[in-house]
């Protein structure tokens, strides 16, 4: 104790009200590395608020339509000669045989109205899409009934006219077009004066097919949608058992020797192996050499597994190691086996990390594009709903990702806007389930 | 320091229940206990003394053989539980572990309700054929932890909200659910107040009558109080193992007196 009695003055002397040049040197570093603290968050913020305003601006226009609304006369003498409303005759009518129908009731409601053009009756069904005369058939095949009738119809306007509306498309711009001419968006013009065509929300974006490279108009994300979920099945349905179960035996139960070594480091590796090798590893194995078809979700679902098991297993064995080892020897103390301290005891504290995990890589998968261009799942495929869960996993099918890289390479500027929309979707898809992840963990965390 | 003068103690010199003999334990390269041999009597008390980092949660967890579970951790030598070898190839640890609870050092309670940390030992050995025995043994452990009056109104809130203090009854109780033969307990009482320790002392006093209870203690008087046989360790060597009231008045080896009188620890 003398020591210390002994050593002078004291070491801390100065008043507590008055700050020492120590430590308003230390409160000064410390307020400097708030600052970059805060000007970093600025700086993602920033970023963030740029692309979501860029995503935002360009891809709204892709859940409008420009409609034309058309009373159709279904001319008994075109479309069923005969008149016994026999279904396979009906069906022999090609899509040809119905654009007549549609002249004539373009330059009726032009009559009606009173609109003076210069246009002759082809020209003026131009401003529809090339769909209509299909939507047509597809109206009267259900219905034969309506035969002789006339019916009211909502037609999709062709995607200049739609680019007009949307002022995509302008006079100027359309000099070098040949698919629609100025005196024809004059006629757009009266038309949306008198009502006939409006701009509307369009369901039929979210939940249609793709299209062909003549229709963007036409053309919707919700069949590769479809795609995507199917293949989520299946990474879900074999990603977390395995993964779980790789991991709980690797972490609780495998001796810790140079082979269970290796394997970690194998395990880490595959995770940051580029999703493109995984697809071309499935086209090898998947499709050459299984035969699996070509463009199934159930085969893109096989890659994007291979793709999330190491991310599930390291996230996995981190919320197990992150589990205090002193539960652990409870369990065992009271004489549980290895297995009920691991089921009973370290997984339930580790589900919550396991979820997450599994969300995000859930996630990573569904945003994956570079393995399915691979594997076929890219091009005009999504254009049929499964009808069926086998042939949802089977049939050619096209994964959200896929389609918007599809749109996004095809030349019609009406594609590009389409490819901003289904972004707007996908990314819409990510946040939830972000979100339900932190969810998640926050409920599940707040137990005890 | 009046409790030494307990020397009149009766002391049940039952047979053993557990004999060690020359127990080695190195963990990696480090010698943590070097050739012990001690008999553990059925129905008595044995407290484990020395200064801190000697082994004795070390030889403890070897009667259990919880250091099963440390990967760098060998143990060689005997131990032999009612003359069989715990660490006989054919001896399921699961079992052995039924056999001889333990408390460990830092409370550890499940977190799960209260009730289900004491129910989850007889649940996984089927010791209760319905619920109303199952609440049965649940009171009766809670009792026997000292906790019980604390804790009956509230069986379902977790056992991780608990004091420290608490925490470490819950776990006495947890280990007595299980109705072992034998008992561990590493410094059940370093986390409790005089009265919550009073309490636990009088519950192995009790457990005494049936059992055979190991305790590692770093109070002199808690030893000299509790136990009947007292083994003092240091630096990996049992330095000396013999009556309680011996030890504590009349020490063969000097440095067991020099640890009793406080002059090294
Ligand atoms: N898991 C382990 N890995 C490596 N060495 C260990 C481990 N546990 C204990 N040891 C070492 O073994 C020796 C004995 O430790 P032990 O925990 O048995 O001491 P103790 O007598 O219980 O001490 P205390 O009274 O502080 O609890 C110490 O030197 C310690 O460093
Ligand atoms: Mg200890």
């Amino acid at each position: 104790m003398t020591d210390i009695s002994q050593s002078g003055a004291p070491k801390h002397a100065s008043s507590l009200l008055s700050k020492d040049a120590r430590t308003a040197k230390r409160n000064r570093a410390e307020s400097r590395f708030k600052l970059y603290g805060i000007l970093a968050i600025a700086v993602g913020l920033l970023m963030l608020i740029t692309l979501v305003y860029n995503i935002v601006s360009r891809g709204t226009g892709a859940f409008t339509q420009t409609f034309v609304t058309l009373d159709v006369t279904l001319a008994e003498d075109k479309l069923d000669k005969n008149g016994n409303r026999n279904l396979d005759e009906i069906k022999k009518v090609s899509t040809f045989g119905y654009a007549p129908l549609i002249k004539d009731a373009i330059s009726s409601e032009v009559e009606k109205l009173g609109i003076q053009t210069d246009l002759s009756a082809k020209d003026q069904a131009a401003i529809l899409s090339k769909s209509a005369a299909a939507q047509l058939r597809d109206y009267v095949i259900a219905n034969p009934d309506k035969i002789g009738e006339t019916v009211q119809f909502r037609f999709l306007a062709n995607s200049r006219v739609d680019g007009y509306m949307k002022g995509r498309v302008s006079r100027e711009s359309i000099a070098n077009d040949k698919s629609i001419s100025p005196a024809q968006l004059d006629f757009v013009d009266q038309l949306v004066a008198d009502g006939v065509i409006v701009k509307s929300f369009n369901l039929d974006f979210i939940f249609g097919a793709d299209a062909s490279d003549q229709r963007p108009e036409a053309a919707g994300i919700g069949v590769s949608m479809i795609g995507s979920l199917f293949m989520m099945l299946v990474v879900l349905a074999l990603a977390l058992p395995i993964g779980v179960a790789a991991s709980i035996y690797l972490e609780e139960f495998a001796p810790k020797n140079w082979i269970t070594d290796i394997i970690e480091v194998n395990i880490s590796n595959l995770a940051a192996v580029p999703s493109i090798v995984f697809g071309i590893l499935g086209l090898a194995v998947f499709i050459n050499y299984m035969h699996l078809p070509m463009s199934a979700p159930l085969v893109g679902g096989l890659v994007l597994t291979l793709m999330t098991l190491p991310t599930i297993i390291i996230s996995t064995r981190a919320s197990l190691k992150a589990v205090p080892p002193s539960i652990r020897d409870a369990a065992l103390g009271v004489g549980a086996s290895k297995m009920q301290s691991v089921f009973h005891h370290v997984l339930p504290l580790a589900a919550p990390g396991i979820l997450t995990g599994t969300i995000i890589g859930l996630a990573q998968a569904l945003g994956e594009t570079a393995p399915l261009l691979l594997i076929g799942m890219v091009g005009f495929i999504a254009s049929n709903a499964p009808d069926s869960v086998a042939s949802g996993l089977l049939s050619p099918n096209s994964a959200m990702p896929a389609q918007i890289y599809e749109w996004a390479k095809r030349a019609d500027p009406a594609f590009y806007e389409r490819a901003w929309g289904g972004i707007i979707i996908l990314l819409i898809f990510l946040v939830t389930m972000n979100t339900v992840a932190v969810i998640l963990r926050r409920r599940f965390e707040r137990r005890w | 320091m009046n409790d030494m003068a307990r020397v009149e103690r009766v002391v049940d010199t039952g047979q053993a229940k557990i004999t060690a003999s020359d127990v080695q334990v190195h963990y990696g390269d480090t010698h943590a206990i070097k050739d012990v041999n001690v008999n553990i009597g059925d129905k008595t008390v044995t407290a484990f003394i020395g200064p801190s980092g000697c082994g004795k949660s070390t030889f403890l967890r070897c009667l259990n053989r919880m250091n099963d579970t440390i990967d760098v951790c060998r143990v060689k030598g005997n131990i032999l539980l009612d003359g069989e070898d715990i660490y006989d190839k054919r001896v399921d640890p699961v079992q052995l572990r039924a056999k001889v609870g333990m408390v460990f050092q830092k409370p550890n309670p499940f977190p799960k309700s209260i009730y289900d940390n004491v129910a989850y030992g007889p649940r996984i050995h089927g010791l209760a054929k319905n619920k109303a025995e199952l609440d049965e043994i649940v009171e009766k452990s809670l009792r026997r932890g000292a906790i019980w009056n604390e804790v009956k109104d509230r069986l379902d809130a977790p056992g991780t909200g608990l004091s420290g203090g608490q925490q470490q009854r819950l776990c006495i109780a947890r280990a007595v659910a299980t109705e072992p033969e034998v008992l561990l307990m590493d410094e059940p009482c370093s986390a409790l107040d005089p009265i919550a320790t009073a309490q636990v002392e009088e519950l192995i006093d009790e457990l005494r009558q049936r059992y055979s209870v190991v305790i590692v203690t770093h109070s002199m008087q808690q030893a000299a109080r509790v136990s009947q046989k007292t083994a003092f360790f240091h630096l990996g060597n049992l330095v000396e193992f013999g009556e309680t009231g011996q030890i504590f008045t009349n020490p063969q080896d000097p440095r067991t007196e020099s640890y009793i009188t406080g002059r090294i620890g």
